[in-house]
């Protein structure tokens, strides 16, 4: 009953170009790499005098944001600005929303002023599916997080850093630790890590924070973390949302530190060579300590460096494939 | 008025009847079956060869809100849904507004429903003041007011001491409670079925034990106190061995299922499509085929629409944000149909499940066509392909996944108390 249609086509055009940026899920690999390939590019041209290129010249892009956020933010707005787009930033949460308006009429308020690109962030899952399916098709959707469903351009920023780091994927060996339960994080980079094709993917956590079934998204599952990163070639943590602790989930944030905390103790425990990467902001001394955090197997400010190129790689990506969609080349 | 109904397969599942012949209706009653009555002559006859002639659908849970938000639906129009569907009789929930806890709010449905004049609305009265969960409700006056059970819907009496001084009271004036089994604390902030699907979607999920847990405390409490008790809208397959179990053990309990829960699985919800936001939740596979195994075994007896009309705007949001809940009045027969065509069901037991067990479980004298009875009777073409859309739906709300779907059997003559209250227009 109802066959199934692989809900993540939505994201691409007939060719199997990107139009929205959704989710990591549901892409393939020559697609992910193609992500990879084009930020790689634009890494090399942040670097230079001039940063501008003019791929989204006359191009409006509205950075909506239902959710409070300062580094996804600012990171898509230079990224719109070296892509040379005109950029407005609405901070929804502290609008319209508490005036009653629904997602909806927002959102077709702005598409009634011909915006080309909205960039989104919502605390409901699904928000971002939403919008690029029923409310705005004409209008590339990228998403910057939707509750805990996806966060697919910092998994990619993420696998662009490991890239960096360690060239193939293949041999890998990737920890994911922390607060899996309400992370979009998590979920993005597990679906991108598998279609990259690491050898294997970990996932560690208490109980309280892994959610159901997680085994059936391809990965290891560890309570113990002394266990779980023993000769892992890469350490992702996750931010312990504190403002997500509205339940009975840890006794503790000490707790939670003694044994789940990044220290330079259990790190010992990785591969020589391992990286370690937060997608920030960091708590210290909550899920990792300072001297990890800041010391010479962190990446954490290359993921920063990184996050403006991957944005700039999906946005001009897909505005391509959506005016190629619309009937007109960019 | 005398009509014959001539040349159908008459299914009276009451009567363990199942033959093409005539039907009699004389002054809105059941006048007779097979051979025709002396001196009969019919002012309407309706032909119903090729067609199956059953009693009216009896549904346990359809929400017809009023009073209430009336952009969702009103009496009139939920009536008008009800008898496309076949269904002459259903029971709402007391979650109106204002809540069925008195009779003043029982006594406005009813006339309401006598106004609208095609079918017969059940009120089921709150168990506790405002849903509340506090003080009993009055249900001895609600119960002389039309009230035929009683329930807490989906907020489940939280104090164990409260609810079990509501099932002795509803013991003593021997009345029906009818419990949607959900812990509250379980269910909190869920959408969806707490499997695989939600953990990949990253929506809050409603874990089995939601259901079970309440399942279990209220078994345990209906024995203690005796009361007739009722479990509406089954989710789990966990739930269906626990009733069994209670049921060898000779307690007097029932249980519905949602045709939508016997059809559909979490599986479906991937996409987020919104008219997959159920309460209870469609869940697993093993759960999918627990329900069918329990309607199959008779601990479960009866199948309902759990119809909920929904305006445009309460379905249009990200999934978590939507209400949830679908229409189902209109599409009740054809997609109950569907077990009889995948051969899990012969088609008198599933009437048998949509008219007379539903009417044993609400002690009503309908649900048959037994000579003397209510003419209340649907007529359906059981080969008829059709799909229901958004301008012939008879429903206020139009939400369900089923609008355009190609579906087979359609109802094309309603009667209620002998009157034809629906007709298929050719």
């Amino acid at each position: 009953m109802f066959e199934q249609t692989d809900p993540n086509q939505i994201q691409l055009t007939e060719e199997g170009e990107l139009k929205h940026f959704i989710t990591t899920e549901g892409l393939s690999r020559e697609l992910l790499t193609e992500i990879l390939d084009t930020a790689d590019s634009f890494v090399d041209m942040s670097a230079k005098q001039v940063k501008k290129v003019p791929l989204l010249r006359g191009k409006t892009v509205v950075n909506l944001f239902f959710e409070a956020s300062t580094r996804t933010l600012s990171t898509f707005e230079l990224a719109a600005k070296r892509l040379s787009a005109d950029v407005l930033n609405l901070n929804i949460s502290t609008s319209s929303t508490s005036k009653g308006e629904t997602l909806k009429d927002t959102l077709m308020t702005l598409h009634a002023m011909h915006s080309d690109m909205f960039v989104v962030r919502h605390s409901s899952s699904g928000a971002a599916h939403f919008i690029a399916e029923h409310v705005t098709p004409d209008v590339a959707v990228i998403n910057a997080g939707d509750g805990r469903h996806a966060h697919p351009t910092q998994a990619m920023l993420d696998m662009l850093t490991i890239r960096q780091a360690k060239g193939d994927f293949a041999p890998l060996t990737v920890a994911i630790v922390g607060d899996i339960l309400h992370s979009r994080v998590a979920r993005s980079q597990i679906h991108a890590l598998r279609t990259l094709g690491v050898n294997e993917i970990r996932v560690i956590a208490p109980n309280t924070l892994l959610p159901r079934n997680i085994e059936t998204l391809g990965v290891k599952v560890f309570t113990n973390m002394q266990e779980g990163i023993k000769d892992v070639d890469v350490v992702m943590m996750l931010r312990l949302q504190k403002e997500r602790m509205n339940t009975a989930l840890l006794p503790s944030e000490s707790e939670f530190y003694k044994l789940y905390g990044l220290t330079m103790d259990k790190l010992r425990l990785a591969k020589p060579d391992a990286v370690v990467m937060h997608p920030g902001p960091i708590n210290r001394g909550v899920e990792i300590a300072s001297s990890v955090a800041d010391g010479d197997r962190s990446l954490i400010l290359d993921q920063v460096t990184n996050g403006i190129a991957v944005r700039m790689a999906v946005m001009s990506m897909s505005m391509s494939g959506q005016m190629k969609s619309r009937g007109n080349e960019l | 008025m005398n009509i014959l109904i001539q040349g159908g397969r008459v299914i009276d599942p009451a009567n363990q009847l199942d033959n093409v012949t005539n039907l009699y209706i004389s002054d809105g009653k059941i006048l007779a079956v097979g051979e025709a009555p002396d001196n009969f002559s019919a002012d309407q006859i309706i032909d119903a060869s090729n067609k199956v002639v059953c009693p009216g659908f009896i549904d346990l849970s359809a929400h017809t809100c009023e009073p209430g938000p009336s952009q969702k639906g009103s009496i009139k129009t939920e009536s008008d849904a009800a008898v496309a569907g076949g269904v002459t009789t259903l029971m709402t929930p007391p979650t109106t507004a204002p809540v069925i806890d008195t009779s003043a709010v029982a006594e406005l449905i009813k006339d309401r429903c006598e106004e609208a004049g095609k079918m017969q609305i059940l009120p089921m009265g709150a168990l506790t003041k405002g849903l509340d969960g506090e003080q009993l409700a009055p249900m001895a006056a609600l119960a002389s007011s039309g009230c035929v059970a009683f329930s807490n819907c989906r907020k489940p009496v939280a104090n164990s001491l409260i609810l079990m001084r509501c099932l002795e009271y509803a013991a003593t004036h021997d009345l029906l409670v009818v419990f949607q089994a959900q812990d509250e604390a379980l269910a909190k902030g869920g959408s969806m079925h707490d499997g695989s699907t939600c953990t990949r979607l990253g929506l809050n999920g409603i874990p089995e034990s939601a259901e079970t847990i309440e399942v279990a405390r209220c078994l345990l409490m209906a024995e203690q106190t005796g009361v007739r008790a009722h479990f509406g809208q089954l989710s789990c397959e966990r739930s269906v061995r626990m009733i069994s179990e209670a049921r060898e053990r000779g307690l007097p309990v029932t249980a519905d299922v949602s045709i939508q829960n016997l059809l559909l699985t979490d599986e479906n919800v991937n996409g987020f499509n919104n008219d997959f936001h159920l309460i209870p939740p469609l869940r697993s596979q093993l759960d999918r085929a627990g329900l069918i195994q329990g309607l199959l075994s008779g601990t479960i007896q009866a199948i309902c629409s759990d119809h909920q009309p929904h305006e445009r705007a309460a379905k249009e949001a990200p999934f978590a944000d939507t209400e949830s809940g679908m229409i189902g009045l209109e599409t009740l027969l054809s997609l109950t149909l569907i077990l009889v065509e995948q051969n899990m069901l012969e088609l008198p037991q599933l009437i048998e499940k949509l008219t007379s067990a539903p009417a044993e479980i609400l002690g009503l004298e309908t649900g048959t066509l037994t000579v003397g009875k209510p003419a209340n009777i649907a007529i359906f073409d059981q080969e008829m392909e059709w799909a229901l859309n958004a301008e012939t739906c008879h429903s206020r709300g139009k939400n369900t996944p089923f609008m355009d779907y190609p579906l087979k059997g359609r109802v094309c003559t309603t009667l209620f108390k002998g009157k034809v209250v629906y007709q298929l227009e050719d």
